[in-house]
């Protein structure tokens, strides 16, 4: 999300460059490019109108600092009023206190709380808590049959709702099952609603009132338009959330209610929902958003996902072998999976700060999906001899290989030249020559 | 933006004086004005009318209310009025791009018409607006027989309810429906339309989760073929319009029933969610790059949020609008009419 807002600012700060001081002329039209590019991404007419306000009085009369451009000046500009915006830090769920602790999703129809509602159990499960999924929306037909699919897939309880009956009630008794049942977390999800609709908001009000939630999260959908300040402003006065998870952010909308929603409701966002499975659910990292936004990347999400998803103790068998030179074929294909378990190759290098530029150009380069799968069948189509050894492959062994994969001799001939020079470049990094890489981390904006 | 084009043009144009001096002759056809829209909308209220109005009331009132009190109470055109009227359309919407096209094609409506009054720019703005979502488009003649019907939309727009709404209205007129169950990823997605089925008692052709939706989507025609039903509604797994291998799919189920009958599904209907703002372009754009879109139904139109990216898509896909979701109940699903919509856009 936000890629236009950041390709935008490029353009305009580079025009920037050779001034002193910034001055109302000379920013004009740095300002209304972080205008229009906010309200392209959806962020309320108000909501940039009072941020500019902001950023134009802060940055108007100021020096220069004598370490950046006068580009980068308005950017650190706008990067510190998003942050302010945005929150510093991560918010993470408040969990403590008197078991069973009861966690409530709300929001409109079709924004995804069911869905988030079994993400969040499984993350809480992964996490060493034991949750209780209470499926309480008994308006949508066979919501109640969804969430206890999603539960068993989840590898979580789930409470078996009565659809007959009034969803404070199944709110009141859940939680007492929970407690029989020594489950520690109680996850409700609630019926979507529209805002205007007291009727329903006040249901959503004794439901509180039951089972006195400690977090009770608005879930919106990333793709919400203008309206997204009235929407979370309503469900904010009528209930009072405690914290947002935003869904639907994988797709390529610009994402910009977050900021409508948090400069309303002031409440943290906690989790941003990224794809339709259940392990598609993140922590919310303000900081690191407004990095993105402003095409800083967003290294640390890498990391963390890197180091989440990538086996630690098969990583620590491949260091081994490539201080030893044994790479084999084998290796690689493991490689292939751990990347593809990340995300695709493109998800993974926008993430790298100075990539998203590059990105356009890597484009013809990078291997895309299809390709990786195509480099796996071929590797599988190999006897673990070869996969050991490839100096073995010869032009017979390469015509069964392909024919074995479904694929041209053509391909395997590429792979393994691909992976021959792999093995060239991991001797380089070995002897300490990073120059062989095919791509150098820019260094960072503020130093 | 907008500011510096209507700087230029109030420059040029003598309106804003003009209607200074006029302000108390503009009041009065203004009042008449209104007098005669509520006559008119009186003969014309029908109860299709009237529901439809009852159902834009909420999400229209602040809208037209803010029209008219910009353009009757303000006493000459100038920049703050400009802005609260960027502002209006905006904050409905309608995007940038457009709103920007919109002005300007009004800034050629001032000069061409020599445009004076506030009264005469409030036309001018409702005819730009309704020339966009205009498009000329025959009814959708759910026919022959079996004419097929796929639903398509990003997760959580609201497809298989309207799809309930939509057989609910055939039924009445003495159609036959059918429903087949292609979306087959999210959980009790089968049974949510089984539930429609046995409420509307509308057949279900289903397969289990995680079937082929393409081969349900044989099934279900192979069956309506068979049974002689009238109309097939194909419900398929919302999918984000940038997952690749999902747009596949949804290509591959169009494939699909293709082989039942060539040039069938006659209609491909995008559900849209009018709270979504400029990414429901997006969609529209690329779900009409997978699979020809013939017509749009905007969902949700019951809140605050005021759909305005109709507008855009409109204007810039030339997709026409066919229903319009109103409300939860079985009957709130309103054919789209660009006339009645801009009227009610703009009345009070």
């Amino acid at each position: 999300m936000f890629e236009n807002l950041q390709k935008r600012l490029d353009a305009v700060f580079k025009r920037l460059k050779g001034y002193g001081r910034l001055t109302e002329e000379n920013i004009q039209d740095a300002l209304r490019e972080v205008r229009l590019a906010l309200l392209e991404a959806d962020v309320n007419y108000k909501v940039v109108k009072d941020f500019i306000k902001r950023i134009k009085e802060r940055a108007v009369g100021s020096e220069v600092m004598e370490s950046l451009t006068p580009g980068q000046q308005v950017v650190k500009i706008v990067h510190d009023e998003l942050i302010e915006l945005l929150g510093r830090s991560a918010s993470p769920l408040s969990l403590a206190g008197r078991t069973p602790v009861v966690i409530m999703l709300i929001g409109l129809q079709g924004s995804g709380k069911t869905t988030t509602s079994a993400k969040i159990a499984r993350f809480l499960k992964k996490k060493g808590r034991r949750p209780y999924l209470v499926p309480a929306d008994v308006a949508r037909p066979a919501a109640i049959k969804q969430l206890m699919a999603l539960s068993g897939q989840a590898g979580v309880d789930c409470y078996e709702t009565e659809a007959k009956e009034p969803p404070q009630e199944i709110a009141r008794k859940a939680i007492m099952q929970a407690s029989l049942k020594g489950l520690d977390t109680v996850i409700i999800d609630t019926a979507g609603r529209l805002h205007i609709d007291e009727a329903l908001m006040g249901e959503l009000r004794a439901m509180k009132e039951t089972a006195s939630p400690q977090e009770i999260l608005f879930v919106a959908d990333a793709m919400t338009g203008q309206d997204a300040v009235n929407i979370a402003r309503s469900f904010d006065e009528a209930v009072g959330i405690t914290g947002i998870v935003l869904t639907k952010i994988e797709g390529d909308a610009r994402g910009g209610a977050a900021l409508s929603i948090r400069a309303v409701t002031q409440k943290p966002i906690k989790f941003i929902g990224v794809g339709e499975k259940l392990n598609d659910l993140e922590v919310f990292y303000p900081d690191r958003l407004a990095n993105r936004i402003l095409g800083m990347g967003d290294v640390l999400s890498l990391i963390e996902k890197a180091t989440e998803e990538i086996d630690q103790k098969k990583a620590l068998e491949l260091q081994e072998k490539l201080k030893k030179n044994a790479f084999t074929l084998e290796d690689f294909r493991d490689q292939l999976k751990q990347i593809r378990r990340m995300g695709s190759l493109q998800d993974i290098l926008n993430m790298i700060p100075g990539f998203n530029k590059l990105s356009k150009k890597m484009k013809g380069l990078l291997p895309d999906e299809k390709e990786l799968i195509h480099i796996e069948a071929i590797i599988n189509s190999m006897t673990p001899e070869e996969r050991t050894n490839y100096k073995i492959i010869n032009a017979s062994r390469r015509r069964r290989i392909a024919k074995g994969s479904g694929t041209s001799v053509q391909d395997v001939n590429k792979l393994l030249k691909n992976y021959t020079q792999m093995q060239k470049m991991f001797k380089k990094i070995k002897k300490g020559n990073l120059k062989g890489l095919p791509f150098s981390i820019p260094k960072g904006l503020f130093g | 933006m907008l500011k510096g084009l209507f700087n230029k043009l109030s420059e040029k144009t003598p309106f804003s004086n003009k209607y200074a001096t006029d302000k108390t002759i503009n009041e009065d056809i203004g009042g008449k004005d209104r007098a005669e829209d509520n006559a008119s909308a009186q003969a014309m209220a029908s109860g299709l009318l009237k529901k439809f109005k009852n159902g834009l009331q909420k999400s229209r009132k602040g809208f037209i209310n803010q029209v008219d009190a910009l353009i009757f109470r303000k006493r000459k055109i100038d920049d703050e009025l400009l802005e609260e009227l960027e502002e209006l359309l905006v904050t409905g919407d309608i995007s940038v791009s457009c709103v920007t096209e919109i002005f300007e094609r009004l800034k050629k409506e001032i000069k061409r018409n020599a445009i004076s009054d506030g009264d005469a720019l409030k036309e001018a703005l409702k005819s730009i607006i309704l020339e966009m979502v205009d498009i000329d488009a025959p009814p959708i003649p759910w026919a022959p027989s079996p004419y097929i019907c796929l639903m398509a939309g990003v997760n959580g727009v609201g497809k298989t309810t309207t799809i309930a709404k939509l057989a609910n209205i055939l039924k009445s007129q003495g159609k036959n429906p059918l429903f087949v169950a292609s979306d087959t990823f999210r959980a009790a997605a089968i049974d949510q339309l089984l539930v429609w089925g046995k409420r509307l008692n509308i057949p279900v052709i289903h397969h289990q989760q995680g079937a082929d939706p393409s081969a349900v989507a044989y099934d279900g025609i192979e069956a309506a073929i068979k049974r002689g039903v009238d109309v097939v509604f194909v419900d398929t797994a919302g999918r984000l319009h940038t997952k690749v291998n999902l747009m596949e799919e949804l290509k591959k189920i169009r494939r699909v029933i293709k082989k039942h009958i060539e040039d069938a599904p006659h209609e491909t209907l995008l559900v849209l969610d009018a709270t979504n703002g400029q990414n429901a372009l997006n969609q529209a754009r690329q779900f009409n790059e997978a699979t020809p879109i013939s017509g749009i139904i905007l969902t949700k139109l019951d809140g605050t949020a005021k759909g305005g990216i109709v507008v855009t898509i409109a204007n810039e896909l030339k997709i026409p609008i066919r229903y319009i979701g109103i409300g939860e109940k079985m009957d709130d699903l309103e054919p789209f009419s660009p006339k009645l919509f801009v009227d009610a856009l703009f009345s009070s």
